[in-house]
Formats: C-alpha cells, structure tokens, sequence
C-alpha cells in the first residue's frame, strides 16, 4: 500500500541522539501507553515511536474520578501518575520490545536515586531510550519541583546517566519562569535531548454546584490549546541547546507539526489528537509533512529543523 | 476512523428529574441531557457525581423530550452517594459514548443479568418493530432482583416473543443461572443473533454456548473508565479501548481478546487483575 512507501520515505527519516525513527512523529507519554497490544494499534496507526506511560517505583492507583475534562480548546487532565511499578511494567517493557519502532520509557520518581533505580531497570528490559518526567503539572514531589530546580533536575539527570548507556530525553514543564534555564541545566548534566511541553497547569469549574470538576481540583491543559505555548517553548530551547527537541503540546495536523520543526524540534510527539482523530493521525500527519518538503523542495525533515530563526 | 463528537465529551450539569426504586439496591434515575438523548442502545455516559466521583452507566432509555434514563445498583461509594440523591439535585453528565448493538431484524436471543439488564432493555425497545422473533431471558439471584420484569412482559406479549425468567434461589421461574435454558434454547431453534450483557463470566459462557451453535453474538463489557475518549488507556482488553472500540464487541473481537475476556482486567494501577 501507498501508505507504508510515503512513511518510509527518507524524507522523513530522522535521528534523535541515536534513535532512529522511520518517521518524526511520535506518541506522547501517558496517552494508551500501558500495554504493548494498545501500543501495537498505535505503531499501526503510523507512528515513527513510542513514549510509555510514564511509570515509577512504585505502583500507584492515581486519582479518583473526574481525572479529565475537556476544555474549549483541548482537555484538562489530572489523572495522577497512575502506573503499576517498574518491577510489574518491566514484563510489558519486554512485550513492547516486538513493536518494531524505538520504545521509550517515561521515568518518574520521588527522589534523583529513585530515577535511576526505575530507569536501570527499564533498560535492562529493552528501553531504547528513556524520558525522564520531570514536569507532572498535579503530582506533588515529581515533576514540578524537580523540573523547576535546575540544580535537583541536574541531579536526577546526572544519576540516571550515570547507570544507564541510553539516550536521555528530559521532558520539561511549561510553568515555570524560566524553561530555557531548565533546559540548559538539563543538557549540561548529561540530557541527550529534550521533550517540550508537558501540560500547562489548569482547572475546570462547574457553575451549577460551584466545585471544581477534577477530583484534584488542578489538572494540566493538553490539546490546541496549548500549542502557542509549546511552540514558544521549542522556539526559545532551540536557539540555547544543542540537542534534539521533542515538540510537544496540540499536534494535530501536519502544518502543527511543520511549525513545530521550522521551530526547532527535531520530532514531534502527540497525544490529545488521538482522541479526535483516532490512532492514524500519525499517519496523517507524517504524509502531509511529506507532502509539504517535497513541494517546498526540501530533501529531509532536518533541512526545516529551526528554519525559522533565520529571520 | 469513526467521527468522534468533541461537543458529546464537554460536562454538562443537569438536574435529576426523578427517581424511581427499580429492586431493594438498583434505582432509575432520569435527567434531561440533549446529546445522550441521541444515543443508540448499548451506548454509555460518564455521570459525574459532585464531589464525590465520576462513574459510567449505559443509557437505559431515552426520551422525545430529551429524558435520559440510567439504572445504577449501589455497589460501592460513588453508586451509594447517588442513591441519596434526589429528584432537583445536579449531576455532570458527558456522552454518549462508545458503539452500540447492531440492528438486526430476524430471530434474536437477549441475555441480560444483573444492571446488565439496562442496555438490553433500551436495545429491546428499539428492536421490537422489526424483529421475527425475540427471545428474553433474564437472571438475578432472586425474584427482587429481577429487573424491568413489568415493563418487559408488557412489551414481549405475543406469539413470537417470549420472556425467561431464571432465579438462582428459584424464587421466581427456571431454578439456576440465567445460562441454564440457553443450551436448549440455541439447540432446538436457529437464531441469527444472540445479545447480551451481564456479569463478565455469564457473557463469557453465553459466548461459547453461541460459538458452539455458530450463532452470531455481541455482548457489552465493562472495564475500569476514566477519560471514556480512547486516550488513558485505563479500560483496555486486549488491543480494544472498552469505551472508543467497545463497549459491544463481535465474537470474532472477543476470539483475539480470548485470554483476558471472562478472567481478568486491568486495575487503577494498570496492573492485570482478576475479575
Ligand atoms: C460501559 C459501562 C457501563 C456500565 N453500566 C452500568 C449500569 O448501567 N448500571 C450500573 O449499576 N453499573 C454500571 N456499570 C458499572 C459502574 O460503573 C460501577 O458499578 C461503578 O463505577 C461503581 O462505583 P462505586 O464507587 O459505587 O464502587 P467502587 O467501590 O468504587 O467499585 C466497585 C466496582 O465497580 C467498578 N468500578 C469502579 N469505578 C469504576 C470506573 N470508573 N469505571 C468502571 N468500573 C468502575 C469496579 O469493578 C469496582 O471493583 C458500568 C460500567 C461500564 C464500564
Ligand atoms: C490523559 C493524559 C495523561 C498524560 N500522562 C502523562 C504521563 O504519564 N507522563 C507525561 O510525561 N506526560 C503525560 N501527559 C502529557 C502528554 O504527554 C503531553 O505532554 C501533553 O498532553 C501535550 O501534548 P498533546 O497536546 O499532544 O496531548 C498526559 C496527557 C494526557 C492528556
Ligand atoms: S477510559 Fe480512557 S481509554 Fe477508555
């Protein structure tokens, strides 16, 4: 079929810190990523990677529902971490192996030894990559003050560095004041690259009975929505690190992911537009980023990473 | 791809119109909701309880003026706060979401147990012009238990239609599951489709009861729901999403999902569980 030959084209062929992906879309962690069979459907649906849920020591149930809402422009989403430990997700790890695209492990933890220890074990299944989160808008203690501190987020890096010979991503949070600072911090501790965004801290209200909507009461916005946000994000990262850039944050259609690229990312992740457009939106995006370099001219994805810092 | 209705998933708040004591732990509560009274049978909301939970329920019934029915059997927290709920009080509804029953016109079998029950009736009703013949069988532990039971002899009066009722403790019909009179049932008469809907290993032996007769077979499932738009991957069997994919899966679906179909689910943790 058609379809297989224009994402296998070497148009679209990327290397991220020794990734290589046949195509630069890939799914963002959280979103179906528990089970290498949902996985399966995702790879089908024309993916060039995969991101798991993330996951951390320990299991944990997350939080009760209303986890999502949708909002106008995209959802808000507290869903807590939920995740059955690294010594039960190793199985799925193995299971996930077979998917025939690079897997990333999503790596949480409480502490930087905590970190390691999960993302030790998540290589020693097979994880060809792990992304370190780093930014959970709505769990206490992971995330947002370990993204928010270049010096603890320099710790967690450099500890699981050291234990692991994978390449790195480190997934950073919109709310703070200065991302590009993280994202320095990040690099020079060792991160082989960067994922941005994770979701903008966010919340629901219901007029009728005045309550917030999510059993958390704050959540993180995803969807087009945020994109701007994302998109200033790369755009700032890009002109201050030198490692791939993950984009992130309401990629829908192809023009969302080409504006991610002339921004700066080297590869595009999705998640809330599988909601509305189903597992092929990889596929559909990936040909019309094809569609757009062959009529631009271009011989490869690479050419338009950060093209639009020239003006 | 199927179209997914982005304005189905946005929370509306609406007032419980009435409620009404279906057996001693299962109560119907009715609400006016636009976009769940499109709904098909088979088809599921997320309810949202203030304050306390959010929970799926399968649409009972819907209405001309825009009603909305649900059958909810108190079982735990989120099911017994809303048991104290009264008619006036607000509760967030999202959906409808899911696929529904397909709609068939010759000999069918329906299976219901437990709040099984709710989707079946729904389904019943929209049937019933069309059909053949239509044969009912119902199971609950005890006569109490026996849901819509008045409703439905009212609606399956009539030589081609037929209404089972079985009883574990035989307080009322066949003594037994509710799977009991199906061997003979399937045996004696060719149906072209068999529904159900009910605990997970009444299905499961219904499913192989129809795979041995090689009768066409659907059948609703739950699993654990948290955004019910295909993206948390909390409600998954296999390679199918319970709420985008499901709830109502083919024989041939629940052949691929064999191994966890009837014996296990994944947990809050995402962790493999038994049923
Ligand atoms: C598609 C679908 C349709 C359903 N239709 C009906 C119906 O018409 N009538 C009815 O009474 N019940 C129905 N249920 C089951 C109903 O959702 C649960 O009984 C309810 O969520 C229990 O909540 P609780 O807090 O009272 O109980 P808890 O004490 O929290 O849990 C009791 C059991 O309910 C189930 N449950 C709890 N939370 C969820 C959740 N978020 N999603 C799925 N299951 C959960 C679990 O199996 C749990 O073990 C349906 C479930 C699904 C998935
Ligand atoms: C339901 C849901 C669960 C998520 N869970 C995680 C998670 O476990 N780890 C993580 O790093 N990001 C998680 N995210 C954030 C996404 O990976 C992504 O960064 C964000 O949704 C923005 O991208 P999008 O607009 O394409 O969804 C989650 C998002 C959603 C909507
Ligand atoms: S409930 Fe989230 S994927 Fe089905």
């Amino acid at each position: 079929m058609a379809v297989i030959g224009s994402l296998g084209t070497d148009r679209l062929k990327v290397n991220l810190a020794g990734l290589k992906l046949n195509n630069p879309t890939m799914l963002a962690s959280g979103i179906l990523g528990y089970s290498a069979e949902t996985l399966s459907s995702i790879v089908a649906g024309g993916a060039g990677a995969v991101v798991t849920k993330s996951v951390g020591f320990k299991p944990r149930k997350g939080y009760a529902n209303p986890t999502v809402v949708q909002a106008d422009f995209g959802l808000i989403n507290a869903v807590g971490l939920p995740n059955p430990g690294i010594s039960e997700f190793v199985r799925e790890i193995r299971e996930m192996k077979r998917l025939g695209v690079p897997l990333i492990v999503s790596v949480y933890g409480f502490s930087a030894e905590e970190y390691a220890t999960v993302a030790k074990k998540a290589v020693g299944a097979g994880a060809d990559a792990l992304e370190l989160n780093v930014s959970c808008p709505h769990v206490k203690e992971t995330g947002s003050e370990i993204g928010q501190s270049p010096e603890v987020l320099a710790e967690v890096v450099g500890k699981v560095k050291a234990v692991v010979d994978r390449p790195v991503l480190v997934k950073l949070s919109p709310n703070v004041t200065d991302l590009v600072e993280i994202a320095e911090a990040a690099v020079r501790a060792g991160a082989d690259g960067i994922t941005a965004i994770n979701t903008v801290r966010a919340m629901a209200i219901d007029v009728e009975t005045a309550m917030p909507i999510l059993s958390n009461k704050r959540g993180g916005l995803s969807g087009p929505a945020v994109k701007p946000i994302a998109l200033r994000c790369v755009y700032d990262v890009y002109e201050r690190v030198k490692v791939p850039i993950m984009g992130c944050g309401g990629v829908t259609d192809w023009r969302d992911a080409v504006e991610f690229f002339l921004a700066g990312a080297s590869a595009v992740q999705i998640g809330t537009a599988i909601a509305l457009k189903g597992p092929s939106v990889f596929r559909s995006v990936s040909r019309g980023v094809d569609a757009y370099l062959k009529k631009k001219g271009f011989r490869s994805v690479n050419e338009i990473v950060g093209l639009s810092h020239r003006s | 791809m199927s179209a997914y209705r982005i304005a189905a998933n946005k929370l509306r708040t609406t007032s419980i119109l009435s409620v009404r004591t279906e057996s001693p732990t299962v109560t119907t509560f009715t609400f006016k909701d636009r976009e769940c009274a499109r709904a098909k049978p088979g088809q599921f909301l997320m309810l949202w309880i203030p304050g306390v939970d959010e929970i799926p329920l399968s649409i009972l019934d819907v209405g001309e003026d825009g009603a909305v029915s649900v059958t909810v059997k108190k079982v735990g927290e989120a099911t017994e706060a809303l048991h104290r709920m009264k008619a006036g009080d607000f509760v967030g509804v999202r959906g409808p979401f899911g696929n529904s029953f397909t709609r068939k016109k010759g000999k069918i079998l329906i299976v219901g147990g437990g709040t099984g029950m709710a989707p079946l009736w729904f389904l019943v009703k929209r049937l019933l012009p069309d059909v053949e013949r239509l044969v009912f069988v119902m199971g609950a532990k005890t006569e109490d238990e026996l849901l819509f039971m008045d409703g439905l002899k009212k609606m399956l009066i009539g030589g081609n239609r037929q209404l089972v009722a079985t009883t574990e403790d035989g307080s009322c019909g066949i003594t037994g599951l509710c799977t009991e009179p199906l061997d003979r049932l399937l045996t004696n008469e060719r149906f072209d489709m068999v529904y159900t809907c009910g605990p997970e290993p009444m299905i499961r032996k219904v499913f192989e009861l129809a795979e041995k007769c090689e009768v066409s077979f659907e059948a609703s499932l739950e699993r654990l729901m948290r955004c019910a738009i295909g993206l948390c991957g909390s409600c998954v069997i296999g390679k199918y999403r319970v709420c985008r994919d499901g709830p109502i899966f083919t024989s041939k679906q629940l052949r691929e999902v064999e191994a966890e179909f009837g014996s296990s689910k994944r947990d809050f943790d995402g962790k493999r569980i038994p049923l």
